[in-house]
């Protein structure tokens, strides 16, 4: 299926940057007219993804966050969140809630707050080559 | 991201209001902290009124002020959860640790 609409946005790796583009991701979705609620969950799940990439795909480095989002015929959102990061050894293990690498101020929730979320979340990652997190999202509206 | 801190003998409140991101939870949770040590009450009450949004990284913040606060037989109340904030931290487990309470 063709996205009606996309758009496309690249930011650095930078945590100052997280605020921008769960905002920047939730104005796009907004032209489904959402609910406040949807928005949220939009903006939510798109801080968390994006978290991850800062916190976990580029611990050292400073390092590229791509995100493509399109809007699809039934009022379905779809993002990807992309990373030429680190990369996550064992994906299955990384989504299980509670876990986490870092302890302390790091619930170890990420994917488990995507996953409550949104309607369906893909993650593909290869070690030394990156992660690709898709989120989809269907909005009921008003 | 503000914050706004009173205090009695007994308890110290701390008002968050704003975004609780990964970004901002740094800051935040030094001025938290300080203000915990400097109380040095028995119960401290986190107030989510004004926040506005909150990912996990508020759940975390949360979770490390009990993990500070439980070390020296205090207790964590996290007060005027919005439905949304509330059932975050519900996902978390939080109010087996803290308590919470939901916004009127």
């Amino acid at each position: 299926m063709k996205a009606i609409n996309e758009m496309r946005l690249q930011i650095e790796s930078r945590s100052v940057n997280e605020a921008f583009a769960r905002s920047a991701v939730a104005a796009f979705a907004a032209q489904l007219d959402p609910n406040i609620e949807e928005i949220s969950d939009i903006k939510t799940a798109v801080s968390e993804a994006v978290t991850n990439c800062i916190v976990h795909a580029y611990p050292e480095t400073m390092g590229k966050i791509y995100i493509w989002a399109g809007i699809f015929e039934n009022r379905t959102v779809k993002i990807k969140i992309k990373d030429k990061g680190c990369g996550i050894a064992d994906v299955k293990q990384a989504m299980e809630p509670l876990f986490t690498t870092l302890g302390g101020e790091r619930a170890g929730l990420g994917f488990a707050v995507m996953e409550s979320f949104c309607d369906r979340i893909k993650v593909s990652s290869k070690v030394g080559k990156g992660t690709t997190v898709t989120l989809e999202k269907r909005f009921e509206g008003r | 991201m503000a914050i706004r801190i009173s205090s009695t003998p007994v308890r110290v409140t701390i008002a968050l209001s704003g975004e609780i991101d990964h970004h901002n939870a740094a800051a935040l949770r030094l001025e938290a902290d300080e203000a915990i040590q400097s109380a040095a009450a028995p119960n401290v009450r986190l107030d989510f009124a004004d926040v506005s949004f909150m990912d996990s990284s508020g759940i975390g913040f949360v979770l490390g002020r009990y993990r500070i606060v439980e070390s020296y037989g205090g207790n964590i109340e996290v007060v005027n959860l919005s439905d949304r904030l509330f059932s975050m931290m519900k996902l978390a487990g939080l109010e087996k640790l803290v308590t919470l309470k939901a916004k009127h």
